[in-house]
């Protein structure tokens, strides 16, 4: 009884949010109706007795996919006044891509439920010992290892495409570099010069960025980051 | 008594009385979690903390809730009202429902489901939402800049995090959290596993947004982040359910390597003493870590962030699974599922 009225409950609001994610005004508000459709799925499959299912479902489309959907939506500024503009124009198609998925929905669960080739899978004992994740392990590893691993390298293959499309080269950007920071020592980043007293280190051949009243009292200026050099002050305690 | 337990409305009732068992002494821990973190921080600091109200500062935690209470709840004009009213109760009620599978000694869960770590990473995962919806219903630039960092953040260490969950799998061969703790029956997982154990740490922190990893905060540059815009009890609702995730993941890290409600030490006068002590003495001790770490560490720098969590964690996570694998299958010793 209980579990009927669940299912009512997780089906209705699933349908309803459905409906929301293409209606809704705010695309930011469509993915929220999304995750709420995701979730109520996760519902229908913990009352079909499929927690692993529902438990992954939650975890790769909520915790995952809608995150990022939401992240997009949010940085992207799209008029969806906009978007909206071509709607009257196609609607038939949709309509017809609609309809043609649900005839076909109709005749496979038709021919499930009426072919007789189709009773003995309907026949097959649920496994009430086992739990349904080690059962799908068992099933997924072994029977069909081969499609498991080929579905593992289209998405391989998609994440390598993308990687490739988006990458670029950017010569200008900084980086951060561990072990050169690391395996700096002092005498690679610091020379110690002496200084001949007022005529500064440019007599020596040293050249860098001076500012007027810090190149007169001998001082490094504040702003110096010139790596190579760094004269201490004053010249005259060098060695 | 029994008979009227077993009955729907006796059910009910049980239930009820099970998560207020629970969710009672989380809050207390919670309130005083934060008077905690202040008196360690001062300590860690050479200062006195709150030692003003009551004695030793041990009301501070009624004093603070009683001024949240007290304040005014600002709505700001462009916010989308009911998200930005939302988000804190989605982040204070995901902090809560995750402990509903945490075993606090044998069998004392308030559900013992087969898919528990599972369930408690699912929750986890959707922590991000509370701080999503929150910075982007503001209609504040901090407090969109928070939410994005919070959910790049967030994301980024979850892959590890869930290497390190599979690993953990592979030396039990199961997935019930109750399974996980008997399963170290004979010697802990962070001991094994250790290098999986820092790993999960670390990532703990930035999955909770803890210093140094609290760039979504990040009051230096970007004011106070997502919560920028909150204020009295929708602020206090963050602050909560930070700490409650903390707590959470305390828990988890208690459960999955240090051997949840099981005493250090198997012998008799260890034994006789029960689990939910050394369960809460194993939280806690977590718990003070994540201060001491807080104390200690500065903030990491964003691409910093991400290098350790992309370019460390996550082949380093992956290379410590395959050789896992590796000597449970080469030794004989992995587990298989109770069938």
């Amino acid at each position: 009884m209980i579990a009927d009225i669940a299912f009512y409950i997780f089906a209705a609001v699933l349908l309803i949010s459905a409906a929301m994610v293409v209606s809704a005004r705010n695309p930011v508000h469509s993915v929220l109706f999304l995750i709420l459709a995701f979730f109520n799925a996760a519902g229908l499959f913990l009352l079909a007795g499929a927690e692993f299912l529902a438990m992954i479902l939650v975890i790769v489309y909520v915790g995952a996919v809608a995150v990022l959907f939401l992240f997009v939506v949010m940085m992207l500024d799209v008029n969806f006044a906009r978007l909206r503009e071509g709607f009257q124009r196609y609607a038939p198609v949709g309509a017809t891509v609609g309809v043609v998925l649900l005839a076909e929905l109709a005749l496979v669960l038709g021919g499930w439920k009426f072919a007789p080739e189709a009773a003995t899978l309907r026949l097959a004992p649920r496994p009430d010992q086992v739990q349904n994740t080690a059962a799908l392990g068992a099933l997924l590893y072994t029977r069909y290892i081969l499609l498991f691993q080929m579905a593992g390298l289209v998405l391989l293959v998609a994440m390598v495409g993308a990687i490739v499309l988006s990458l670029r080269d950017r010569h200008d950007a900084r980086r951060q570099d561990i072990n050169r920071q690391q395996s700096r020592r002092v005498a690679d980043t610091l020379e110690l010069v002496r200084a001949p007293l007022g005529a500064g280190i440019a007599s020596l051949g040293i050249y860098r960025p001076i500012t007027a009243p810090a190149a007169a009292d001998g001082q490094a200026p504040p702003g110096s980051d010139n790596p190579e050099v760094h004269a201490p002050a004053p010249p005259a305690e060098v060695h | 008594m029994t008979a009227f337990f077993a009955s729907g409305f006796g059910m009910f009732v049980l239930m009820v009385l099970e998560t207020l068992a629970l969710l009672v002494p989380l809050l207390l821990g919670v309130a005083y979690a934060t008077v905690a973190e202040r008196k360690v921080l001062a300590a860690m600091q050479l200062r006195k903390g709150p030692n003003v109200v009551g004695p030793f500062g041990s009301l501070q935690a009624f004093a603070d809730a009683g001024k949240m209470l007290m304040k005014e709840t600002i709505i700001p004009t462009g916010a989308n009202r009911l998200l930005f009213i939302a988000a804190p109760m989605l982040t204070f009620v995901l902090s809560m429902i995750a402990w509903a599978v945490i075993p606090v000694d044998n069998g004392w869960a308030i559900a013992d489901i087969n898919v528990g770590i599972l369930y408690l990473y699912a929750i986890s995962s959707l922590g991000v939402y509370g701080i999503l919806i929150a910075g982007w219903s503001s209609n504040s630039k901090y407090a969109f800049l928070g939410g994005l960092r919070s959910a790049a953040q967030m994301v980024s260490y979850e892959v590890s995090i869930g290497f390190v969950l599979v690993t953990v799998l592979l030396c039990v061969g199961s997935l019930n959290l109750n399974d996980i703790v008997l399963a170290q029956r004979n010697i802990w997982f962070c001991i094994p596993l250790f290098p999986m154990f820092i790993v999960f740490f670390i990532s703990s922190l930035a999955e909770t947004n803890r210093s140094p990893f609290d760039l979504p905060e990040g009051e230096s540059e970007i004011v106070a982040g997502f919560f920028v815009e909150y204020s009295a009890m929708t602020f206090a609702l963050f602050f909560l359910g930070e700490y409650a995730n903390m707590f959470l993941m305390s828990g988890l890290t208690s459960i999955l390597f240090l051997g949840g409600w099981l005493s250090p030490i198997p012998l008799p006068p260890f034994t006789w003493i029960p689990g939910v002590f050394w369960f809460i003495l194993k939280v806690a001790l977590c718990m003070f870590v994540f201060m001491w770490v807080r104390a200690t560490f500065p903030r990491f720098r964003y691409d910093q962030l991400m290098r350790l969590g992309w370019k460390v964690f996550l082949p380093m996570s992956l290379a410590w699974l395959v050789i896992t694998a590796g000597v449970l299958v080469a030794t004989g010793w992995l587990p298989h599922a109770p069938s």
